[in-house]
């Protein structure tokens, strides 16, 4: 009996095997498993058996009617998802349609790119962002960064004033974001450790000049701050904007609020600072002298300390570094501008070029 | 400063490539701009002729056929030179030499005659401009000497950058000493003390001491008188005098070393101070004694409108704060500035005052701005020279006038002088170098930089006392300078290491302000908007373009004293003039669609200012003169959004923009409202109808509308959107990083649905205000989901369907709890004089 049933299991499974649409599987289970069917009549029939027989035949015949049940289950959900699948694929779309409705794509002006971009790196070195006012007092724009009354660097930065009869000559657009040195310090004790974005005015218009452009100021004061400290951070500061391979170069210079006062110049990222391309020609980038000009820098004037003494700025016993660059010209050289102007013209066609 | 290689190289020839001498200049702190070959790029086939005899050209009127000795013997050499003469001393190029700009003489017949070279102009030869005959030369170097001897041809010239502070660069000595320390190449002594002062002019050791020596049986001071009123703006006033001078052309030598140094000689007498002034830095002036009335001059602040002609041929106007040399009969001389023409040397000058004076630089300055004149005598006062420098001018003069002009000096100086500047040693401590700089440098080495540099430097330990030579007296004034002076001559570009600041570990990050407002610009970017970077400056039409009123304090509140242009001449108090106008630009070089931002700052009369460094409230001592917010605003011109295959573009109306500022407010956490306030002006440039104040809260922060039509036709727009909003004070209202959790009931919402009629005036936002105020507590939410107008609404009415969502935090409400407050609802709502529909 236990063989039969055995037999029956074999048969059913070939039969569910075989079984390719749900009516025919329903035929099977009714087959196999209805109430007309040979196990069911088997099981049924257990009583009349001799005891010996009654328990293999019962625990093997239920076996087989679970497992049945289990394969037919199976099968069915099969059918049913083959079906889905089959009803699905029918239903296409051009999935190369464009997407809708079209949302228009706005853009970040490329100036506001790289100052974020050299606010971030900054910030990562520990400096402070703050911003400062654009019309500035000559006492902050001049007096206070040491350039007395009568002195030629007045001179040397054109400076659009603000008519006012009473001051004449008080009030000033700032020609440089240096102010913000003097009323950071006036606004805390040290160690300051900061930089100003923002923009800066000078009388002057061309094709290299503007009227109006956008430097970033940066202050170091505390104890033991040195002039290589200045050459590091700015190799650090550089190394992030212009690659990893950049050297710097620092050149003497004079201005009123520094002291010692270099210029600064990176190793030029398009000729790796040779000064000539790999097919021998001059490379237009840095004019073939392998350097590109990009800022001023030095140790803060103890001058300049003086004026913010009573804030806790003692020339004897802090010391710091400043350093200025243009962000047009950073923006210029990373994505290629070749004229300044193109910045404050605002052609869509060249802000979307920026994203 | 143009400083001829050949010049400098009299005192130190640093062995350098001029190139290269240019580069380590670069490196320690003199800019030189570029270097020039004066002349032709070889020296090569120039030599001096002799011209024998010059004939017309038998075929030419213009040409003369020349015999020319050039040493080699006699040639022929046509001539187009009206000047041409037998008897000249000449420069000629040989066939082969190659001129400025590359062309190369040949042998060549000229309408019939063989030429055998060419007679050089200066200008072929790029000695000058304002001849248009060959060059002559005065005496006479012999027949085929190579011309390099007499000229400057193809002199390297270097042309110097030289910072405010450096009036010692303006002085070839000062430059070859700065060569000498740069190239530790040998340095002569100084022009004026023992040094060559030319060709065949040399000094003696001790010169400037003895100035007062006898020299002439005149005395200068028998001669003249200098009285100087102003000592403040004269500090000193030097003058000799000179008797038998003849005046004419200077020697060659000298004339070719002030064309390559960029000045046209003139005449003995007045070449002598120019030379004296490129060499020495020191400038000088020389006057007709007998053009001056008793040799008397008197140094004093003109009065206003006092005239002067001056030596340029122009006439100037003087005012009570500039400095003039006055005779007794009027002005001869702008202190400083340029001598006057009433007593100008000429060629039948015999007689002769050297002035060598000392003035204020920032009155100088200031002079020089006033009058829109600037020479290089002021171009170096302004700068601050020290009053010794006089001296050395006076003792370098009196050689050459001697050399030159055959003068004979009278005795002794006239000299002025207020008590000098006080010249006290600066202590260089010992480490302060390694500090300011982070390298250490011995304090042998720091006293050899010094010295090389012309201090004098005396050790004591390991401190050094410093003694500041005069031409650095207004430069080098503490110890700092000279940390600065040792570190630009120690090769700090490859010695100095590269560190970081240690110390103190420090928090570096955006401010609050600073973050959101990157993420309120990223929001209008994500909107479909493009950030631009408009001029901070406008055209004061603006305002009127913008039809505010004369009185509306943003019709120009900073007025530029000194624009570049009128249309640049007040500083924008709206963003909207700078996007209508870059509006405007691009829609007319064919943008179909614009949609525009700016985040930047506007300039208002001080006043309030708005919260933070965005709301115009800046760090420091002393308020900003003006009150600079920063604003945001954003404008749109046709559709935001393009149209798609199965959608249409739609123009951007009141709404889709507002739904653009809702959504920059949601990004924030907070929330706007837009209200017309009943009464209240509204914005003049927009649209009377279609407009309203934002607010944050209570607090009006901008405005938000449809540009009125008579301002859109006036930046040729159609119809356009914008808004402007001050920016610190929406940021104020917003909570990112402070928001504090709440917990979220788990118990299900009951959504009813209610429409009620009401006055087409009636602002929705109203409606919702008095459905919440009745609605209480257990009213979380209620939210306009249409509204309606037109068949079955009475004319002036309008009818709003409201969903509204009561639900409480520990219960499940029924019915019954809702009953009441829904009554309360309606009966406030008919109270406001809404009639409920269905
Ligand atoms: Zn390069």
């Amino acid at each position: 009996m236990v063989e039969r049933i055995e037999e029956i299991e074999a048969e059913a499974k070939a039969a569910v095997e075989a079984a390719d649409s749900a009516s025919e599987l329903e035929e099977t289970r009714v087959r196999f498993l209805g109430r007309k069917a040979e196990l069911t009549g088997i099981l049924r029939g257990i009583a009349d058996l001799p005891p010996e027989q009654r328990g293999p035949v019962g625990s093997t015949g239920n076996k087989v009617r679970k497992a049945l049940e289990g394969l037919i289950e199976a099968k069915v959900e099969g059918l049913r998802n083959a079906e889905l699948e089959k009803s699905l694929a029918g239903d296409r779309i051009d999935v190369s349609l464009p997407g809708s409705p079209a949302r228009a794509i706005g853009h970040i002006h490329p100036i506001t790119r790289t100052r974020r971009m050299i606010e971030d790196v900054m910030v990562g070195l520990g400096y402070q962002v703050m911003e400062g006012p654009e019309v500035e007092h000559d006492y902050y724009n001049f007096t206070a960064l040491n350039h007395p009354e009568g002195h030629p660097a007045r001179m040397l930065q054109d400076t659009f004033y603000v008519e006012d009869e009473e001051h004449v000559e008080q009030v000033l657009l700032r020609t440089h974001t240096s102010p913000m040195q003097v009323r950071a310090m006036e606004a805390s004790p040290p160690p300051l450790f900061m930089i100003v974005p923002g923009k800066t005015y000078r009388r002057d218009s061309d094709a290299t000049h503007s009227p109006m452009f956008h430097q970033v100021e940066g202050l170091a004061v505390g104890e033991g701050i040195t002039l290589a400290d200045l050459k590091g951070t700015l190799l650090a500061m550089l190394r992030e904007i212009f690659g990893p391979d950049r050297e710097i170069r620092m050149r003497p210079h004079f201005f009123p609020f520094t002291e010692p006062s270099v210029e600064f110049d990176v190793s030029c990222f398009r000729c790796g600072g040779s000064g000539s391309l790999d097919d021998g020609s001059r490379c237009g980038l840095c004019k073939g002298i392998g350097w590109i000009e990009l800022g001023g820098a030095g140790m803060v004037d103890p001058n300049v300390f003086g004026f913010v003494a009573d804030a806790g700025y003692d020339p004897d016993s802090v010391t710091g570094f400043a350093f200025g660059f243009g962000i047009e010209r950073i923006a210029m050289l990373r994505h290629g501008v070749g004229d300044l102007r193109l910045f404050f013209d605002n052609d869509v066609r060249m802000l979307e070029q920026f994203s | 400063m143009r400083v001829p290689y050949g010049w400098m190289a009299d005192y130190c020839d640093p062995g350098l490539e001029p190139r290269d001498l240019a580069e380590k200049m670069a490196m320690t702190g003199t800019e030189v701009e570029r270097v020039v070959t004066l002349g032709p790029p070889s020296p090569e086939g120039f030599v001096i002729g002799k011209v024998l005899a010059a004939e017309k050209h038998p075929d030419a009127d213009r040409l003369s056929v020349c015999q020319v000795d050039t040493g080699d013997g006699e040639r022929t050499i046509v001539c187009g030179a009206p000047n041409v003469a037998a008897g000249q001393t000449v420069v000629v190029a040989l066939p082969g030499a190659v001129m400025p700009g590359g062309m190369e003489i040949k042998q060549a017949k000229l309408r019939g005659v063989e030429s055998n070279g060419m007679i050089c102009s200066d200008r072929e030869l790029e000695l000058g401009e304002d001849h248009d005959g060959i060059l002559v030369l005065n005496d006479g170097p012999a027949p085929g000497t190579s011309a390099t001897e007499v000229l400057p041809l193809a002199e390297p010239v270097l042309e110097l950058e030289v910072t405010p502070n450096r009036t010692d660069c303006f002085g070839i000595y000062g430059v070859a000493r700065e060569a000498h320390a740069i190239s530790a190449a040998p340095l002569s002594p100084a022009p004026w003390n023992g040094g060559p002062i030319g060709p065949g002019v040399d000094s003696e050791a001790g010169d400037v001491e003895r100035l007062d020596d006898a020299a002439g049986e005149v005395k200068t001071a028998d001669r003249v008188r200098i009285m100087v009123r102003d000592e403040e703006l004269c500090p000193r006033f030097t003058a000799r005098g000179y008797t038998d001078v003849k005046v004419g052309p200077s020697p060659v030598w000298l004339k070719a070393r002030l064309i390559a140094a960029g000045m046209r000689p003139i005449s003995n007498v007045v070449d002598i101070t120019n030379y004296v002034m490129w060499l020495t830095g020191q400038p000088m002036h020389a006057y007709d004694l007998d053009l001056v009335p008793e040799g008397e001059l008197v140094i004093r602040r003109a009065e206003n409108g006092e005239k002067v002609a001056a030596l340029d041929g122009d006439e100037y106007e003087l005012t009570d704060q500039m400095v003039a040399v006055a005779d007794r009969n009027g002005l001869a001389g702008i202190g400083g500035m340029m001598g006057g023409s009433v007593s100008e040397v000429s060629a039948s000058t015999t007689t002769v005052l050297m002035e060598a004076a000392n003035w204020n630089g920032p009155n100088i300055l200031r002079t020089s701005r006033d009058l829109g004149l600037r020479s290089e005598a002021s171009s170096r006062f302004e700068k601050q020279l020290h009053p010794d420098l006089t001296l050395r001018a006076q003792a370098v003069a009196a050689r050459l006038m001697v050399g030159i002009c055959d003068a004979t000096p009278m005795t002794g100086l006239v000299d002025v002088a207020a008590p000098p500047p006080s010249s006290e040693p600066i202590r260089l401590r010992a480490g302060r170098v390694e500090r300011i700089l982070g390298l250490a440098i011995d304090a042998d080495r720091q006293a050899e930089a010094l010295e090389m540099l012309g201090f004098g430097v005396e050790r004591e330990g390991d401190d050094l006392l410093v003694k500041v030579p005069a031409d650095r007296h207004f430069d080098v004034t503490r110890e700092i300078d000279l940390v600065e002076e040792v570190g630009r001559i120690s090769d700090l570009d490859r010695n100095l290491p590269a560190t970081l600041p240690s110390g103190a570990g420090r928090p570096g990050g955006l401010s609050r302000q600073q973050a959101l407002q990157r993420r309120a610009e990223d929001s209008l970017r994500e909107s479909g908007f493009d950030e631009m970077v408009g001029w901070s400056f406008t055209d004061p039409a603006e305002a009127d373009r913008l039809r505010l009123d004369p009185e509306d304090p943003r019709a120009g509140a900073v007025r530029l004293a000194n624009p570049l242009s009128e249309d640049q001449s007040v500083m924008r108090t709206t963003l909207l003039g700078s996007v209508l106008g870059t509006a405007r630009r691009n829609l007319s070089r064919g943008a179909d669609r614009v949609a525009l931002f700016e985040c930047g700052r506007v300039y208002l009369p001080s006043g309030a200012f708005g919260p933070g460094p965005l709301g115009g409230d800046f760090p420091g001592n002393t308020r900003p003169p003006f009150n600079e917010p920063q604003h945001l605003c954003a404008l749109a011109v046709g559709s935001v959004d393009p149209s798609s295959w199965r959608t249409e573009a739609s123009g951007s109306d009141f709404f889709a923009l507002k739904g653009v500022l809702e959504h920059l407010a949601g990004g924030l956490g907070t929330a706007v409202t837009v209200e017309r306030i009943p009464g209240a002006p509204t914005q003049p440039f927009l649209h009377p109808g279609k407009s309203g104040v934002v607010r944050a809260g209570d607090r009006p922060i901008g405005w938000i509308g449809e540009i009125h039509p008579l301002v859109a036709a006036e930046y040729d727009l159609g119809s356009a959107v914008a808004f402007e909003i001050a920016l610190a004070d929406l940021l104020d209202a917003s909570p990112v990083g402070e928001e504090a959790y709440r917990d979220f009931t788990p118990f299900p919402p009951v959504d009813r649905d209610l429409a009620v009629l009401v006055e087409e005036d009636m602002p929705a936002s109203s409606v919702l205000a008095v459905v919440e105020e009745a609605g209480g507590e257990l009213l979380t939410g209620a939210s306009i989901f249409d509204v309606y107008s037109g068949e079955g609404i009475g004319a002036g009415e309008k009818s709003l369907a409201l969903r509204l969502r009561f639900r409480a935090p520990d219960r499940t409400l029924s019915d019954e709890e809702i009953e009441p407050v829904w009554s309360g609802i309606i009966e406030a709502l008919e109270k406001t004089g809404g009639k409920l529909r269905g």
